[in-house]
């Protein structure tokens, strides 16, 4: 330990921490803009000065580590000033177009200026041009960029993808891609884990409010909404509650209001997604432990950031990949099929929206092989943010809602679907189903929870040993089946660069774009820090524990859809409309292949 | 900083082929140095006279970094071009003492008689044109930079005759 004193206050802190740390868990609070804890910190913003008793100039309190005997003021009259001419340092090179902004009111320069009492930007200057990249996922405004280069090391280093680094320097210094290629160019996963961090307006998901809006005013349009498992314990936070707070019933009813005529579940297509990719496994499985040949380990699917950024960092290893389609494109096929001729619908006047806690998925829907019969599977993505904007908008008022109950035949949905949101969770329910399918026995595990693969770890393991099981899968008797979990793109590369080796040890390897996985996605509430993700994630345990229905394989209406449609897992109506293939597309630059 | 001009020579013949096999060999020779991405641009420059994007890629590939942080080197340091390059590089010196001293008068007297603007390539191939910060003769102000040779005390009357020794 530490001892130093703070503003006359004697404290002691861990040895390596920095003044602001030591400061902050001291109840003081010191003013910072690029720092983000324990992501990063490069100090260029300089709005963390501290005085240090002995120091000539104002010391970066983000940068500097507390000593023995450390004298710090970080509110005199000296760090005052400082701190508000740096502020509109800022600022000279900033629009400060606040009210024609996405980030009105949730934007970190325009609450530190509040913060700080600035009450006039005195510089004006010359403003660096930036430039407008409009991607199908993601929209960068670099006019408003104000170089605190959090974006970039989310991309280099919490997700290795790497698009994003500083291009030119000095004034014309722009955070981007190579020579400002625009997004759309280059191996960008469109995870949007950068739009998550970057504290103003100059990253941000691309727009599709208004044509949702549209959609919703058009009076032919049957409008479908849908919902993936991680908005309902996140989406809570956009209006001011806590983090963790479960919100499934106000969801529905607020969809409902903005006017939707039918409110699913893309839970339901969670659990059907268990049942195809279950049999997808176990086909594997069969060929690959009877002397054929088979691509093990056989890896998910439904994370379309990953997908993107497999197709582009590993494209010789594509067959790995289960061919499920993400379960919200599922639902968006079913609602235009299944469900049209239930309704006596045109599937033409149909309109799917899915909201997602993700960006890429507002690629994926663009992808030619998410059509089916000439109309996409899906119309439109919205985040959890856009969506909290629309319900803002449409002024109901949210944490007074009542609840309600999602639609069928789409919207019933078991445990095992709710856990698709958070990293583990797609690899726990599909063990509880073919672990099942397999001996005849439930998943040995307390609250049939993989214990090992649960958590915010980068990588993790586990081994489920095969005993006595049902006749038919006997050449499975006695096999451990090795898996393998991560979330975040470098733990991907960490398990792929083993794929592509040929030495991964595993079966099955569930991968999700996103650290945490969804509950943590591109298109969630800011701040997303892991102290959130870990709420959110106990939120989705919660809601799945709540439930009398455990197992996918267990819901009846999965059991209707395959009677009265499908016919059968793997079949051929589900190779049509539920399943795709992957497209090579090579590292660095799409345009010059 | 590296030779490069004495290790490589740019011929014109070679092919871009061969130009490849050479870089690729360097490459190689560099493996594990420190700090080598920008000796292995300095290389590429020499050999290939200019960093276009394709090249870029490739040397991102071949030293699996990503592309985005090989341009981002290419465009901070203003020694490497991502055009192609005259046989001569002028570079004419806009640090604080060159500027004080006229900098600016002999870079309009450079466009007048190369008939192109500060970055561009004159019609010949013969001459790019461009500026650069402080390069340490501020002593003896103003200064050009042609190739490796740097002209001191320069005044726009001066410039015709260093010209006329590259032509
Ligand atoms: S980024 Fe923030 S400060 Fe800049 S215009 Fe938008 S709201 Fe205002
Ligand atoms: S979306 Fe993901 S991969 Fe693309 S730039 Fe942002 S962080 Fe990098
Ligand atoms: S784009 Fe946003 S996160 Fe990236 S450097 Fe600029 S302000 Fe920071
Ligand atoms: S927060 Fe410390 S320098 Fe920006
Ligand atoms: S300023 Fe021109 S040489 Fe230093």
């Amino acid at each position: 330990m530490v001892n130093l004193t703070i503003n006359g206050k004697n404290v002691s802190a861990s040895e390596g921490t920095t003044i602001l740390d030591a400061a902050k868990q001291n109840g003081i609070y010191i003013p910072n803009l690029c720092y983000l804890e324990g992501v990063h910190k490069i100090g260029s913003c300089r709005l963390c000065v501290v005085e240090v008793e002995g120091a000539k100039n104002l010391q970066p309190s983000c940068m500097v580590s507390v000593r023995e005997g450390m004298v710090v003021k970080t509110n005199t009259s000296r760090v005052r000033q400082a701190r508000k001419i740096l502020y509109e340092l800022i600022l000279s090179d900033h629009p400060q177009d606040c009210l024609n902004c996405e980030r009105n009111q949730s934007c970190e320069l325009q609450a530190m200026g509040q913060r700080l009492g600035v009450k006039e930007a005195r510089f004006a200057g010359e403003r660096s041009e930036g430039g407008h990249d409009v991607s199908p996922s993601i929209t960068r405004d670099m006019s408003k960029c104000i170089l605190c280069r959090r974006c970039l090391t989310v991309c280099n280093e919490i997700q290795q993808v790497g698009v994003l680094s500083a291009q030119q320097r000095g004034f014309k210094t722009v955070i981007g891609p190579a020579i400002g290629l625009p997004l759309n160019t280059v191996s960008c996963a469109y995870c949007g884990q950068c739009t998550l961090v970057c504290p103003v307006g100059a990253l941000q998901e691309t727009d599709a409010i208004q044509e949702v809006w549209q959609a919703l005013n058009h009076p032919q349009k049957r409008t479908i909404v849908q919902t993936a498992p991680a908005i309902r314990a996140a989406i809570g936070e956009e209006f001011g509650l806590e983090p963790g707070t479960l919100v499934t019933g106000k969801l529905v009813t607020a969809l409902k209001e903005l006017g939707f005529d039918e409110v699913f579940d893309t839970n339901f297509a969670a659990d059907l997604t268990i049942v195809e990719e279950g049999t997808e496994l176990l086909s594997r499985l069969t060929k690959a432990f009877s002397g054929g040949e088979a691509a093990l380990p056989m890896i998910t699917s439904c994370s379309p950031g990953w997908i993107k950024y497999v197709e582009h960092f590993f494209p010789q290893e594509l067959d790995h990949l289960s061919t499920c389609k993400s379960p919200h494109t599922m639902l968006g096929a079913l609602a235009k099929s299944y469900y049209a001729s239930k309704i006596e619908t045109d599937p033409q006047d149909m309109y799917v929206v899915s909201v997602m806690p993700c960006t890429a998925k507002k690629f994926e829907i663009s992808r030619p092989e998410m059509r089916n019969n000439n109309l996409p599977n899906v119309d439109a993505v919205l985040t959890t943010r856009e969506l909290a904007k629309m319900i803002k908008e449409a002024g109901i008022d949210f944490c007074n809602l009542e609840d309600s109950r999602f639609d069928n035949p789409l919207g019933l949905s078991s445990g095992a679907a709710d856990i698709f949101g958070v990293t583990g969770g797609v690899m726990e329910a599909a063990l509880r189903t073919v672990y099942e399918l397999v001996t005849g026995r439930e998943l040995p595990f307390a609250k049939l929870h993989v214990t090992p693969i649960v958590g915010l770890e980068q990588i993790k393991t586990a081994e489920i040993l095969i005993e006595n099981t049902l006749e038919a899968y006997k050449f499975l008797e006695g096999v451990k089946v090795k898996i393998a979990v991560t979330s975040g793109l470098a733990g991907a590369k960490i398990l792929l660069d083993q794929v592509a080796k040929g030495e991964s040890p595993y079966h099955f390897i569930e991968v999700m774009a996103c650290p945490g996985g969804c509950i943590g996605g591109g298109g969630q509430p800011r701040p997303t820090s892991s102290e959130i993700r870990q709420k959110r994630m106990n939120a989705i345990y919660r809601e799945d524990e709540g439930k009398t229905l455990r197992k996918s394989h267990e819901n009846e209406y999965i059991k209707q859809l395959y009677s009265e449609f499908l016919q059968e897992p793997n079949g051929h109506k589900s190779h049509e409309l539920l399943h795709t293939h992957y497209t090579p597309r090579g590292k660095n630059n799409e345009l010059m292949r | 900083m590296l030779d490069v001009k004495s290790s490589i020579c740019s011929c014109e013949q070679e092919t871009d082929e061969q130009k490849y096999t050479k870089l690729a060999e360097l490459m190689k020779q560099y493996k594990n140095r420190e700090g080598r991405l920008i000796q292995v641009l300095h290389m590429a420059q020499a050999i290939f006279g200019y960093l276009p994007l394709e090249l870029q890629r490739y040397i991102a590939q071949s030293m699996e970094k990503p592309l985005s942080e090989v341009s981002g080197v290419v465009t901070f340091y203003s020694f490497f071009a991502t055009q192609p390059r005259g046989k001569h590089v002028i570079r004419v010196c806009l640090g604080t003492a060159c500027y004080v001293r006229g900098g600016k008068k002999i870079i309009s007297r450079l466009q007048e008689m190369l008939g192109v603007e500060v970055g561009g390539t004159t019609k010949d191939g013969l001459f790019t044109f461009e500026v650069a910060r402080c390069i340490g003769a501020c002593g003896l102000a103003p200064a050009i930079m042609i190739d490796d040779v740097v002209y001191k005390q320069v005044n726009p009357d001066k410039l015709e005759n260093i010209l006329a020794k590259y032509k």
